[in-house]
């Protein structure tokens, strides 16, 4: 097989899995069957598009082929249920040599996304089906990326694939009255698949650093799948923007760079303007929520030549704007420190003092450390060396530890 | 496909008569709902747990004992039969229960062959 060829099937791979497997469990409402004929098709298509070469629509060509594959199955009665003998009885679909068109198969993916995604599923197991179902992964690679055993993962596919069938969670996109949370719902699911990936340090697992892309991959499908929704382009935009910061967040030793201290030559400029562009699109719409005003957030500091160049008061502005939508102590916190750069040190340090006052975060490290950073650079230095070794007791990771420990140390060096 | 709905709460919290009116009146409401609905199919509300027996046996020996089968914060206090098109539709159903706002309802689907 040439190259080009493998390329091309990796590439259909990629981009075409969710939706075969898709449409074949809206056929046959059997998810193992569909997934084993879309295995099938796949490897059809190694054997014969080095021959035949590459249709004009892979995606058509092998939701055709899988889907001959699920009748015979059918015809053969290696499959018994009802629902199967039912969809057995459908027309025969056309000759997938004959490269056949989109327009006889209907794209599936949202309705399987919704159902992966249902709040009845526990987290775990949404953010695994989601893997499997639409992004193609295998057991073995969902169980190393997220550091638990095959045999644990397959488990736990297994059981969510039971409950779908017998408490009879919906295949379908939510009605009117439901869509709102269930897209929310669904919305989460892409963020913490992307966060898993982007809090992966440089030396863990490919696979586990690959969920990144995925969640992109997945987010952007449903952005086209919704067009009318801004929130799922505003979470793409959000992705994008972080992604394009990756590589630069931590060293050579794993630790963390503070975003003033991040190398912005080496930030993705590609994936900065494609944020860029799917941000202003959905902001357009003119219905903002917390992804939009997030990723603006995350647009203002990507844009910006360096944090003296940052627009500080647009960013306390916009935090503002997100503790409106989804009140938040960690969100405040946030807005304090804009607000310092923007309109001085005090008035953010008033802003965090009033934070700590009301006690709500009184275990989260990074209040006494925000503090300490004020102070700092109000030179008071007793008090900032004092607010680092707070935040040092309520530190949980090593990484966070050696953080704080050069900070505490800067605070106490002498002039 | 049918489920049981298993209404729980807390038997300890104090409720004053007039708040029990007012839930009572409220699930009279959800029933009649419901069984216009043709969603509800029978039910029953259920004496507290402290008139509750477990019955076990092991071997020859019949095992009774007083109280529940298992020490919970909230204990099942009715049931509900509901025939529904999927679990959204149970769901809502439950979630109309006048007990959701204050226990729990742990909706089951029935055991098919």
């Amino acid at each position: 097989m040439s190259p080009d060829i493998g390329e091309a099937v990796a590439e259909a791979f990629r981009q075409e899995w969710g939706r075969v497997v898709a449409a074949l469990i809206g056929m046959t409402g059997d998810w193992d069957l569909a997934e084993e004929c879309a295995q099938d098709a796949f490897a059809q298509a190694m054997k014969t598009w080095p021959r035949d070469g590459v249709p004009r629509r892979p995606g058509a060509w092998l939701t055709t082929v899988a889907r001959n594959r699920a009748l015979d199955r059918i015809r053969r009665g290696a499959t018994e249920t009802a629902r199967l003998r039912e969809a057995a009885t459908l027309s025969v679909p056309s000759d997938p040599g004959l490269d056949a068109d989109d327009s006889g198969i209907t794209d599936d993916r949202l309705r399987l996304i919704f159902t992966c995604c249902h709040p009845a599923l526990s987290l775990e197991a949404r953010v695994a089906l989601t893997l499997r179902t639409l992004a193609g992964l295998t057991t073995a690679e969902i169980a190393r990326a997220f550091m638990v055993s095959e045999e644990t993962m397959a488990k736990r596919l297994v059981r969510a694939k039971h409950k779908i069938r017998d408490a009879k969670i919906p295949y379908r996109v939510p009605p009117a009255h439901l869509l709102p949370d269930r897209t929310a719902g669904v919305l989460g699911v892409l963020y913490l698949l992307f966060n898993e990936g982007y809090s992966a340090s440089v030396g863990a697992d490919l696979v586990r650093q690959g969920l990144c892309a995925e969640a992109i991959r997945l987010a952007r499908a449903l952005s086209q799948l919704m067009p009318d929704e801004p929130e799922a382009q505003g979470l793409l935009a959000l992705m994008f923007f972080h992604d394009a910061r990756r590589a630069t967040r931590t060293d050579g030793a794993g630790d963390l760079v503070r975003l003033e201290d991040q190398d912005r030559s080496r930030w993705d400029r590609g994936e900065i303007e494609e944020g860029t562009s799917v941000l202003d699109a959905a902001l357009r719409r003119g219905r903002p929520g917390a992804y939009q005003v997030q990723a603006a957030i995350a647009a203002c500091h990507a844009t910006a030549a360096d944090v003296a160049d940052t627009d500080w008061a647009e960013i306390a502005a916009l935090y503002g704007e997100l503790v409106r939508l989804v009140p938040s102590p960690v969100v405040e916190l946030n807005r304090a420190v804009a607000v310092a750069m923007a309109d001085g040190l005090e008035a953010g340090l008033a802003l965090v003092r009033a934070l700590e006052e009301s006690g709500t975060l009184s275990d989260y490290h990074l209040l006494p450390a925000t503090r300490a950073d004020l102070l700092l650079r109000l030179g008071r230095r007793d008090e900032a060396a004092a607010g680092f070794a707070e935040a040092l007791d309520l530190a949980a990771t090593d990484a966070e530890r050696r953080f704080l420990t050069r900070r505490l140390a800067e605070a106490t060096a002498p002039d | 496909m049918k489920y049981m709905m298993l209404v729980c709460a807390d038997e300890a919290t104090e409720v004053s008569p007039e708040e029990a009116e007012q839930i009572g009146r409220a699930a009279d409401a959800w029933v009649e709902e419901m069984t216009r609905r043709g969603i509800r199919l029978t039910g029953q509300r259920l004496r507290p747990v402290s008139d509750a027996t477990t019955v076990s046996v092991r071997g020859d020996e019949v095992m009774v004992a007083d109280g529940p089968f298992a020490e919970t914060k909230e204990q099942i206090a009715g049931y509900d039969i509901i025939e529904c098109a999927d679990l959204d539709e149970a769901i809502e159903v439950a979630a109309k229960h006048p007990v959701a706002t204050f226990g729990k309802i742990e909706v089951r689907p029935f055991w098919v062959e």
